[in-house]
């Protein structure tokens, strides 16, 4: 298209002064031609060769799209560019393009194949930027392309493209729901995600896809809430309000005994944070035995990861942590929030008319929360009139017998307001706060009367309704009033206080009894220029009066009725037919007639004043339905609590046994460790022996790690305290991002908080295998194991230069289970790094096989033997490290003894081992090699020299060796193995062999078949290992099931398929066997 | 989420409108000027309106209205908070968000919006990020780019909204290192008829302007932490060593930014630094009144009380204001029945007075209530509360920073009820 060939001469010609210039000639004279062919300027501009001209266009067509003009008619030469390699015109290409391509989708596709390309840009955020946009055209031809785009993008190595991805799943739901399954499949695996950047999004498609597969939650629950801190603003709170929703389907009640726990709440649940393990545990006992309700400790841990948001500055972070915290919390701990909400009024209008609303109905159901911030409720003569009301509600519901008397004081203060319908507004709320603290009932009561009196019509109206409303409480008492009331009727004029007074005389007729016939008597004068409400209380008073004086009011009523009867409304016609029926007796009427003095002076019970946010709060706070009070469209109903708690084991994700920590004694003294936590250098035997080590470690940049230290490789004491010298050197230096907010409370957090900062999912794992490495060599060495063994569990030279390496790992084993025991003695607490150790120590140990690199006869009396030490090589990770061991059997010195000429196959490399110089006769000289071997099989060919001689040899690696371990949790591996499925997945039966019954020679055989490490399973009839290879860092994932008998199923997942098969055939020989 | 947005100015122009969705029409907009209508005042339309296919949700700003459409249930406030924030950005951008500002600047505007908003969901709001992919207009850079053709996109890509830190760029370079702070204290208060203080309270904030190099990590301690009763911070403090030390500890944003704003805890009792006098009444039956307030230095900590400004709203039954001020000068609007009294600075010595008639509607009723004044003042070097900065460390850079704390104490909503 134009674009590309322009592209190269635009640098040159766009920077002379002249080019500019005919950028406006075009322009200005498409004004004048623009009457018969709109645009064409803009067109030829988009046609030109110059950048520069394309932007002008492109600018001005993005000013008709703000204002709302139609620019469709320019859809193909806008889509030509969007190639375009200026990045500001491609960006407002995009933008038109996502205007517009729904009206002219034929010609959108054109631009598609634009950001396929995009797709498999190496930058990630070009990546993320044509999947943004690619799925922004919503054209349902591309659905299919969509939905591959996301699926790709959903297991892209960088965040963020994964962030783009989650945002996508809306956009392609709205444009096709049927793709719903696969959809949800997709979120389903970013929401394992453990990226804080992805967390948001995600949980936003699921709210926006999938609101009711609460089920898809269980297993994220705990990350979720652990990564909420470091979440951006608008992610958390979508995952609040999510998580509510979910706490409520949960979780029990926390309010459910609350007559029980009245007496404790204070000491129970206050501050529960800070108060150390010991208390809790003890209290938590206490309440046990007083009441069957515990606090899940989700629930709790989602409650305390919330509750630092309050102070957001972020006002609908601070809203929905409220809202959260009122639907969740024991009713002790919701006053926390209460503060928060108050500074939120200082904030703009549009945020006070929200909050207040919310205010409002908290406040009708826990008065005292905002009890002590009353004054912040008081209304300045500035407020909208909105707020002035919403805070005028509040004040009311806060109202009670001790603060009663500063509220009426504040309200007289409102009443002289000039805002009318706020004064209103206030005598509604002094009539609200008369009905409910009857102690100044009276005061009130006579404060409204003076208002009566007042020379503002609407004021004296309100009044009238408010009074007539007091009234019905005590009538007995107040005649004076209502006597004061006839008299006003005839100088105000508003209908509803006018019908108000009416009906309060015909009421209370007895308490009047001379005022009232007379009152009738002015109102059936002017009864044809009333309002249908007062004509109405006419009638009614007329009647009321006939009931009760007839004497006096039989003329009048009749004379009333008869107007009516001829009334315009047929409302009243009806009324004075009925009434004339009812008391006037004749003939016709019958039993009724009897008991019409019942029917109309009935004891009628008083009104009650109430709030118009009473109920409001069975919709979930802050929500739009809530401010609405009406359901908005895609509400999700805030679930009631069930009544059994659903099974809370769904929320354990990957049950590795050394994370989970069943005694809250030991979550406590975690939390409260430093986070910089110096411990680690100086930890002696005895400390080490808690797994403070690995746990107080938090963000680990991955970058300042050295190679991933060998799993298996026993360090010397002193080497391990070297390293963890330098790392602690390496980690101060480095950028600490937010490491304080890290220390969150249980040990899952410092897991995440470490796998979020990493780079990228590589040298996380790296990291995370040295931590668990060294919590297990901390366990190890920490244990006073019993003295007979400890030689052995130390060994200090390197696995191969031992004489006989296979004894090695059934020493080992022993050793560990001595410690294992002993721990269990001792408190249980450490069994499980001690497990760690020997699932990651034994394959290594068991695994050194020797093989023939040289016989001595083929090497006239030089013998070689080599064999895979399992060791990273150093300087190079890609390369797997050969252990070579010549001995000389001649009876001369060997001399030079050195690689020479290594023929690599392409791609190859070989790092030689150092010249030996001299090796005298009968003696044995070990040296390591690097060879990297491509991920293949191939043999690596090279020649040993001697002074004297060459000999030709091959070194052909097992598959086996061609892979390093990885340390992952179930989780991981799960994730991991649902990316590689299909193609990339082998299945094979195996008998097992005798021997291979037992889990333990399982396990062994199968890491001395290839380099794997052992990756924690549910399941007991499952083994997962996981390693990758050295070269390419590829994942290979190995799941061995049983089954009945002595068969059994294996699974590899890799995306190296030759590696894969090649793989399922040496291990079922070796289990076989 | 957010499916349109349409910018209205006071007359009622549609004069923006960006769609993340499909298309909405304009005449969705009818239902608003329809609340609009009914509300009289621009302060009191609804924050939400309910229409029959979509809600409507708007703040009002510098003028202009954002309306923002919305189809499905989202909470109210993260509507609002967003639109806010587009609005602060409009005004870290251009200086001021006007009509004319936005007008001038359509396509950043859009370019802007495209970036904050992804199918309705915030995406970038961090000014940090967005001053990287979309680079502010200045005068310089529109003429270098008439001239080299080069553009207001940022053409690398922001390192920050990958990073762990997402508030702060990389490889900031600056000559001179600065940070400064501003501690600014507001005291909110409602003086009653005699007097006496019905309701103070003091709410602060603490601006920073951070210019340094590298990634500089910061922390700030008090002398006096404990009067911060209830605080509010910006992403970056770590909450943690707030809670145990009570030190804000951070690594700062770039440039411009609010790090703390804070309640100073109820039980201090609140210095009020003026006072009021006043004689404010109306006559029944001759149609005018006196108008009579003198404002007095009390409380000031032996600073000056300077930028004294006194507004009042009059009574709608007032014509006009007759007036002599000792200090400063006066002006009345009859149209809004605004007076506004700008005095200055406080002298001890003679006190500023306003002093006049009130002519009144002939035949109206008198007012019913006095207008209640207010007052705005400033104080420099002062913090009302008494909040002190101890000390500023940073950690993470070599350079040794330039560092300044001001201190300010204003009134916030200060009100004398007569």
């Amino acid at each position: 298209m134009a674009a590309s060939p322009a592209y190269g001469e635009e640098k040159g010609g766009s920077s002379s002064l002249g080019e500019p210039e005919y950028g406006h000639d075009p322009a200005s004279g498409g004004i004048f031609s623009s009457d018969y062919k709109r645009h064409d300027d803009l067109k030829e501009m988009l046609d030109s060769n110059k950048d520069s001209l394309k932007l002008e266009a492109m600018k001005r067509i993005v000013a008709m799209i703000a204002r709302g003009k139609n620019a469709s008619d320019l859809f193909p030469a806008v889509v030509k560019n969007v190639a375009c390699k200026n990045i500001e015109v491609k960006k407002l290409v995009y933008v038109y393009l996502v205007r517009y391509a729904e009206e002219q989708q034929d010609l959108a596709l054109l631009s598609i194949s634009t950001f396929q390309r995009g797709l498999k840009d190496p930058n990630q955020l070009i990546r993320a930027s044509a999947l943004r946009v690619l799925s922004s055209i919503r054209v349902p031809i591309i659905v299919p392309i969509m939905m591959l785009a996301i699926k790709e993008a959903a297991s892209d190595m960088s965040p963020y493209v994964r962030k783009t991805a989650a945002h996508a799943i809306p956009k392609l739901y709205s444009l096709d729901s049927d793709q719903k399954d696969q959809l949800i499949e997709v979120i389903e695996k970013l929401l394992a995600d453990k990226t804080t950047l992805v967390a948001g999004s995600v949980v936003m498609a699921f709210e926006e896809v999938c609101p009711e597969r609460i089920d898809l939650i269980h297993k994220n629950y705990r990350k979720l809430c652990n990564l909420l801190i470091d979440v951006e603003e608008w992610g958390q709170v979508v995952i609040i309000n999510m998580l509510t929703r979910y706490a409520r389907t949960q979780f029990l009640s926390p309010n459910q005994n609350e007559s029980l726990l009245e007496e404790n709440t204070e000491k129970a649940f206050y501050g529960s944070e800070e108060e150390d393990g010991k208390d809790a545990k003890a209290e938590a006992a206490m309440l046990a035995k007083c009441k069957p309700y515990v606090m899940d400790p989700d629930h709790r841990l989602l409650l305390r990861n919330t509750k630092p948001l309050l102070q957001s500055r972020n006002a609908a972070v601070v809203m929905a942590v409220a809202q959260l915290y009122f639907h969740l919390a024991p009713k002790a701990e919701v006053g926390v929030i209460a503060k928060a909400l108050v500074r939120l009024l200082r904030s703009h209008s549009e945020v006070q008319y929200v909050v207040l609303q919310n205010v409002a109905t908290m406040s009708i159901k826990r008065r005292g929360m905002f009890e002590p911030y009353l004054k912040s409720f008081y209304i300045r003569s500035t407020d909208p009139t909105q707020i002035k009301i919403l805070k005028l509600e509040v004040l009311t519901n806060l109202a009670n017998e001790t603060n009663i008397s500063t509220i009426l004081r504040e309200f007289q203060t409102y009443i002289r307001s000039m805002d009318k319908d706020f004064v209103a507004a206030t005598i509604q709320a002094i009539g609200r706060c008369a009905t409910n603290i009857g102690k100044v009932r009276d005061t009130c009561l006579n404060g409204l009367v003076q208002l009566l009196s007042n020379r503002d019509e609407l004021v004296v109206a309100e009044s009238v309704v408010v009074i007539k409303k007091l009234l019905q409480m005590q009538p007995a008492q107040h005649s004076e009033i209502i006597k004061h009331m006839a008299k006003l009727t005839d100088n105000i004029q508003v209908p509803m206080a006018r019908a108000s007074i009416l009906w309060l005389i015909g009421e209370y007729c007895e308490h009047v009894p001379k005022i009232a016939p007379d009152v009738l008597r002015k109102m059936a004068k002017s009864f044809t220029n009333e309002e249908d409400i007062v004509k109405l209380q006419v009638i009614n008073l007329a009647a009321k009066l006939y009931l009760t004086n007839s004497k006096q009011s039989k003329l009048l009523t009749q004379y009333v009725l008869n107007l009516a009867k001829y009334d315009q409304n047929y409302d009243i016609r009806d009324r004075a037919r009925f009434i004339r029926q009812l008391i006037v007796p004749t003939e016709k009427s019958g039993a009724l007639n009897k008991y019409a003095k019942k029917l109309f002076l009935a004891q009628k019970p008083a009104p009650i004043l109430e709030s118009s946010f009473k109920d409001r709060d069975h919709f979930q706070l802050g929500s739009l339905s809530h401010l609405l009070n009406a359901k908005a469209v895609g509400y999700q109903e805030l679930p009631d609590w069930p009544d059994e708690a659903p099974d809370p084991s769904v929320r354990n994700v990957e049950v590795p046994e050394w994370t989970k920590c069943t005694s809250r004694e030991k979550r406590k003294e975690k939390v409260e460790k430093p986070f910089y936590s110096d411990s680690e250098g100086e930890s002696g035997p005895t400390e080490s022996a808690d797994s403070t080590p690995w746990e107080g470690r938090g963000v680990l940049p991955a970058k300042t790690l050295p190679q991933p230290p060998e799993l298996a490789s026993p360090h010397s004491p002193s080497e391990e305290e070297e390293e963890e010298e330098r790392e602690k050197k390496a980690k101060k230096k480095a950028p600490q991002g937010r490491k304080g907010r890290a220390e969150t409370s249980s040990e899952e957090a410092s897991t995440s908080e470490s796998s979020s900062s990493g780079s990228d999912s590589g040298s996380e794992a790296e990291a995370k295998q040295r931590k668990v490495m060294r919590a297990g060599m901390g366990g190890c060495t920490g244990i006073p194991v019993p003295p007979i063994e400890l030689p052995i569990s130390t060994p200090c030279s390197p696995p191969a230069a031992r004489p006989a390496p296979r004894r090695f790992p059934c020493l080992i084993w022993m050793t560990v289970s001595g410690c294992l025991k002993y721990a269990n003695c001792c408190g249980g607490a450490l069994s499980s790094p001690c497990c760690l150790l020997v699932q990651l120590l034994s394959p290594a140990f068991s695994a050194v096989k020797t093989y023939e690199l040289l016989h001595r006869m083929a090497g006239e009396g030089l013998a070689v033997e080599y064999c895979f030490s399992r060791r990273p090589f150093p300087g190079d990770p890609h390369m797997v490290a050969v252990q070579i061991q010549i001995s000389n059997n001649t009876d001369t010195e060997v001399k030079n003894l050195r690689v020479n000429e290594p023929k690599p196959l392409s791609g190859m490399r070989i790092q030689e081992f150092p010249e030996i110089e001299h090796l005298a006769p009968g003696d044995t000289a070990s040296v390591v090699m690097g060879i990297d071997f491509c991920d293949s099989t191939q043999a690596a060919n090279f020649q040993l020299c001697t002074h004297t001689r060459q000999f030709y040899v091959s070194i052909q690696p097992p598959v086996g060796e061609l892979m390093a371990p990885v340390f992952m949790s179930e989780n991981e591996f799960k994730k991991e193995q649902g990316k590689l499925m299909g193609m990339s997945e082998i299945t094979e039966k195996l008998m097992l062999s005798e021997k291979c019954q037992s889990d333990h020679t399982i396990v062994q055989q199968l890491t001395s078949a290839a380099n794997v490490g052992r990756v924690p399973c549910g399941a007991s009839n499952e083994y997962r290992f996981a390693a990758k290879t050295v070269t390419s860092g590829s994942l290979v994932l190995i799941t061995l099931e049983r089954r009945e008998g002595s068969t059994a199923q294996l699974t590899i997942n890799s995306e190296k398929m030759v590696i894969g098969t090649m793989l399922v055939k040496d291990i079922i020989q070796a289990l076989a066997q | 989420m957010i499916h349109s947005l349409f910018l209205i100015n006071c007359s009622g122009d549609i004069f923006l409108e960006k769609h993340w969705k499909s298309v909405v029409s304009q005449s969705v907009c009818d239902y608003f000027f329809e609340a609009q209508e009914k509300a009289i005042d621009v302060e009191n339309v609804p924050p939400v309106i309910s229409t029959p296919h979509h809600y409507l949700i708007s703040i009002y700003r510098d003028k202009i209205f954002f309306v923002s459409v919305i189809q499905t249930e989202v909470p109210p406030l993260f509507v609002i908070e967003f639109l806010h924030r587009v609005a602060d950005t409009f005004q870290d951008y251009f200086g001021e968000c006007s009509e004319t500002a936005i007008k001038d600047n359509v396509v950043i505007v859009y370019e802007l919006l495209e970036e904050m908003l992804d199918n309705g969901f915030p995406l970038a709001t961090e000014s940090n990020i967005l001053k990287e992919l979309i680079k502010p207009p200045t005068i310089l850079r529109s003429v270098v780019n008439s001239i080299t053709g080069s553009s207001n996109v940022g053409d690398t890509l922001p390192t920050g909204q990958l990073s762990n830190i997402p508030w702060r760029r990389a490889g900031v370079k600056y000559t001179n290192n600065e940070a400064y702070f501003d501690v600014i204290e507001e005291i909110d208060a409602i003086i009653d008829k005699s007097g006496s203080t019905v309701f103070a309270e003091i709410q602060g904030v603490i601006d920073s302007c951070i210019k340094l190099s590298g990634m500089p990590d910061l922390s700030l301690s008090f002398m006096n932490p404990r009067l911060l009763d209830d605080v509010s911070f910006h992403p970056c403090i770590r909450f943690k060593r707030w809670e145990s030390e009570r030190v804000l500890s951070f690594i700062p944003p770039d440039g411009n930014f609010r790090l703390i704003s804070y309640r100073v805890s109820s039980q201090n009792l609140v210095a009020i630094p003026v006072y009021v006098k006043h004689m404010i009444s109306f006559k029944e039956n001759t149609s005018s009144g006196r108008f009579d307030v003198t404002i007095g230095p009390k409380q000031n900590m032996g600073k000056t009380v300077e930028g004294v400004v006194m507004t009042v709203h009059m009574p709608k039954a007032v014509l006009n204001m007759n007036l002599t001020a000792t200090q400063g000068s006066y002006t009345f609007d009859p149209v809004t029945k605004v007076l506004t009294w700008d005095v200055g600075k406080i002298t001890p010595q003679k006190l500023p007075n306003l002093k006049g008639m009130v002519n009144l509607q002939s035949g109206a009723p008198k007012p019913e209530e006095n207008p209640s004044l207010n007052i705005q003042f400033k104080i420099q070097q002062l913090a009302i509360s008494g909040l002190k900065v101890n000390r500023l460390d940073m950690y993470g850079e070599k350079y040794k920073p330039f560092k300044g704390v001001k201190y300010i104490t204003k009134a916030g909503k200060f009100q004398v009820r007569t």
